[in-house]
C-alpha cells in the first residue's frame, strides 16, 4: 500500500467561469438586494410604514383644518410628524429582521460559508437595507408633504417646498428612517434574536423618552435633546430653524440619532466578525 | 484538500474537538465517522470558518477558509438542509448565493436541473420535505462547481431512493477528482460509499485509514464454521482463547481466532468441519468496537433489556 496513491483524475471541464476578481462587496450587494426583495416581510413592513406615514399626514392635517392652528404650528411638521414618529417604530422591525432572520432560520451559516469575509457581508447587508429604506421613505416623505399641504391649503395654512427649511425637513424625515433602521440592524446583530432585538429597540426609542418625561422638569429639559426618540425628533420634521430652546437644530438632532446608530452598528459589526456563527 | 492540524474547540470547560489532525485528499470519498456528539459538526464548522478554533488550524486548498479567493468555487458545503430562509423561493435562495461569488444565473438553472427541483424552484422552501430541502442544500453546494465538497449527515431522514441518489452523487464527484468529505454516525452508510475513513470519538482521532484496512483488522480475528461436532469444537476453541457463538442456521462464529487457526485446531483434534471461512466483520461491528469507549451518551445497561 503506497501513501502517494493520489489517483490519476481526468481534467474536469469547469461548469462555472473562473473568478475574475476576489469575491467581495459588489457581488454581495447584489446578493443582499435579491435577499431583501425575495421575502414577504420586506413588502409588508414597508407597506405598513408607508400607510402609517401617509395616513397620519392625512388625519393630522385634516384635524388642523377643522380645529384651527395653535401656537408653534409648522406646516411641514404637520405633514411629516407621522413619518418620523410612527414610521420609525415600524422600520426598526425591518432593520432588526434583516439580520435576525438569518439567525432564526440558520441561513447565516450558508451566507457566511459563501461569503466568509464577514465585514463585507455585514456592510453589504446594512447598505442594501439602508438604500431600500431610504428610497421608500423618500417617496413616503414627499407624498406626506404634498398630501398634507393639499389638505392644509383649504385654509391657506400650507407651505411650499421652496420655503426656507421645508426641503430639508422632507429629506431629513426620510433619512431618519434609514438611521433608525440601521440602529435596529446593529441591535439585531448584537442580540441575534428577532423578538429580543425588536423589543429592546422599541424599549430604547419609545419607552426611554416616555419615561424621561417623568423626570423633574429642569432635568428633563437638560436631557431631552439627547434622548433617542420622543421630542428630539420634532426639529427633524419641522422647517423651523429652532423648535425649542431645549432641543438642537434639525441637523443637530439628526447627528444625535446618527450617533446612536453608529455606536450600535459598530458594536454589532465587532460582534458579527468575532463571534461563532 | 482539507488539512487540520491540532484542531481544538472548547465550549466552556467541555472539549468538543481535541487536538484533531487529519488530511482529506482529493479523488476519493472520505467518511467522517463518530457517534453523536463526537465533534463532527463542530469540526466541519471550523473548516468553514463559522467557528473559531481554540487552538490549531485548518486549511482548505492550503488556505484558511476566509482567505479563499472565491469560496464557492473552491468549497461547497451542506451542513444543515434546513438552514435556509423558508420564506424565499428555492430559485431566489440559490440566486442570492450565486451572486456573492459572481456565478452566472445560468448555473443556478443548471444545478436545479442536476438535483431535480425544476418543478418547485419557484416555490417557497418552507413547504419542502426533508428530501427536497436536502436536494436544495446539495444544489447550493454544487453552485460554484467546487473542488472540495462537504456534507454533514447528508442522508439523515432520507428515503432509500434519496440515499441511493446521494451515494451515487458522492461517488461520481470523487471520480471527477474532487475532495468529498462526508460525515455520518452510521457505519453502514459508509460501507458502500467511502474509500477512506476518519473516525473520531469525544473529539479525538480514533482511526484514519482506508476502509479496506478498517474491516481487515477485524476479519483476521473471526471465522465462520459448520461442524457436526460443535461441542468438541467449542471446547477446543475456548481452550485456545477464542469463543464460539451460534450463528444463523447451523453456522457457528468463532471470535478471537482466525480461520487459519480454527482449521489447524480442527485438524490436530480430528474434528470434522463442513465449512470454514474468514468472517467478514461488518464495518458496523468494527466501528462499535472502536468507539465503544468514546460514546458521548451511552445508554445505561440497566435501561437495556
Amino acid at each position: 500500500m503506497t501513501t502517494a496513491a493520489i489517483p490519476a483524475t481526468p481534467a474536469r471541464i469547469r461548469a462555472v467561469p473562473a473568478a475574475t476578481r476576489r469575491a467581495g462587496l459588489p457581488g454581495t450587494l447584489r446578493s443582499e438586494l435579491t435577499k431583501i426583495l425575495s421575502v414577504r416581510s420586506t413588502y409588508w413592513t414597508l407597506l405598513a410604514q408607508v400607510v402609517a406615514s401617509i395616513g397620519w399626514a392625512v388625519i393630522n392635517c385634516a384635524g388642523i383644518v377643522s380645529h384651527g392652528i395653535g401656537p408653534g404650528f409648522n406646516a411641514a411638521q404637520a405633514s411629516l410628524t407621522g413619518q418620523v414618529a410612527l414610521g420609525e417604530l415600524i422600520i426598526v422591525v425591518l432593520g432588526a429582521l434583516v439580520i435576525t432572520s438569518e439567525y432564526s432560520t440558520g441561513m447565516i451559516r450558508t451566507s457566511l460559508a459563501v461569503m466568509p469575509r464577514r465585514g463585507v457581508l455585514y456592510a453589504a447587508k446594512a447598505m442594501v437595507f439602508a438604500a431600500v429604506t431610504l428610497s421608500i421613505s423618500l417617496v413616503a416623505s414627499f407624498v406626506d408633504f404634498f398630501v398634507g399641504q393639499a389638505i392644509l391649503s383649504s385654509k391657506h395654512y400650507n407651505t411650499t417646498l421652496g420655503a426656507p427649511g421645508v426641503l430639508r425637513a422632507v429629506l431629513l424625515s426620510a433619512a431618519i428612517m434609514a438611521v433608525f433602521g440601521l440602529l435596529a440592524y446593529g441591535a439585531g446583530a448584537i442580540i441575534r434574536h428577532s423578538a429580543g432585538a425588536i423589543t429592546s429597540i422599541l424599549g430604547v426609542i419609545f419607552l426611554i423618552p416616555a419615561l424621561a418625561e417623568a423626570l423633574p422638569n429642569s432635568w428633563f429639559a437638560d436631557v431631552v435633546r439627547c434622548l433617542p426618540g420622543g421630542q428630539a425628533l420634532m426639529p427633524i420634521a419641522s422647517s423651523s430653524p429652532s423648535v425649542s430652546n431645549h432641543l438642537f437644530s434639525a441637523w443637530g438632532e439628526f447627528a444625535v440619532f446618527s450617533g446612536y446608530a453608529a455606536v450600535l452598528l459598530a458594536l454589532g459589526a465587532w460582534l458579527f466578525i468575532r463571534r461563532d456563527a | 484538500m482539507i488539512e487540520a492540524r491540532g484542531l481544538t474547540k472548547r465550549y466552556g470547560d467541555k472539549v468538543a474537538v481535541d487536538d484533531l489532525s487529519f488530511t482529506v485528499r482529493p479523488g476519493r470519498v472520505t467518511g467522517f465517522l463518530g457517534p453523536n456528539g463526537a465533534g463532527k459538526t463542530t469540526t466541519m464548522r471550523m473548516i468553514l470558518g463559522l467557528d473559531r478554533p481554540a487552538a490549531g488550524s485548518v486549511t482548505v486548498n492550503r488556505k484558511p477558509y476566509a482567505e479563499l479567493y472565491s469560496a464557492m468555487r473552491e468549497v461547497g458545503a451542506l451542513l444543515d438542509a434546513k438552514a435556509v430562509h423558508g420564506g424565499r423561493s428555492a430559485y431566489k435562495h440559490l440566486l442570492c448565493l450565486a451572486q456573492t461569488n459572481s456565478i452566472p444565473r445560468s448555473r443556478v438553472d443548471e444545478v436545479i436541473g442536476i438535483v431535480g427541483l425544476e418543478d418547485v424552484a419557484g416555490k417557497r422552501s418552507k413547504g419542502f420535505s426533508l428530501g427536497m430541502s436536502q436536494r436544495l442544500g446539495i444544489a447550493a453546494a454544487l453552485l460554484g462547481d467546487p473542488d472540495v465538497l462537504m456534507f454533514d449527515e447528508p442522508v439523515n431522514g432520507l428515503d432509500p431512493e434519496g440515499i441511493r441518489w446521494i451515494r451515487l452523487l458522492m461517488r461520481s464527484l470523487a471520480a471527477e477528482g474532487r475532495t468529498v468529505f462526508v460525515s455520518s454516525h452510521l457505519m453502514s452508510e459508509m460501507e458502500n460509499t467511502a474509500d477512506h475513513l476518519i473516525v473520531i470519538g469525544r473529539g479525538k482521532l480514533i482511526a484514519d485509514c482506508p476502509i479496506a484496512e478498517f474491516t481487515a483488522d477485524g476479519a483476521a480475528q473471526a471465522a465462520t464454521v459448520k461442524t457436526p461436532d460443535d461441542l468438541r469444537l467449542a471446547g477446543v476453541v475456548t481452550a485456545a482463547g477464542g469463543a464460539l457463538e451460534r450463528g444463523e442456521a447451523d453456522e457457528l462464529t468463532v471470535r478471537g481466532l482466525s480461520a487459519e487457526e480454527v482449521g489447524q485446531l480442527a485438524l490436530t483434534n480430528g474434528i470434522l468441519l463442513h465449512y470454514l471461512a474468514p468472517a467478514r466483520v461488518s464495518l458496523e461491528e468494527a466501528f462499535m468496537e472502536l468507539t465503544a469507549d468514546s460514546v458521548e451518551y451511552q445508554a445505561k445497561t440497566g435501561a437495556q433489556k
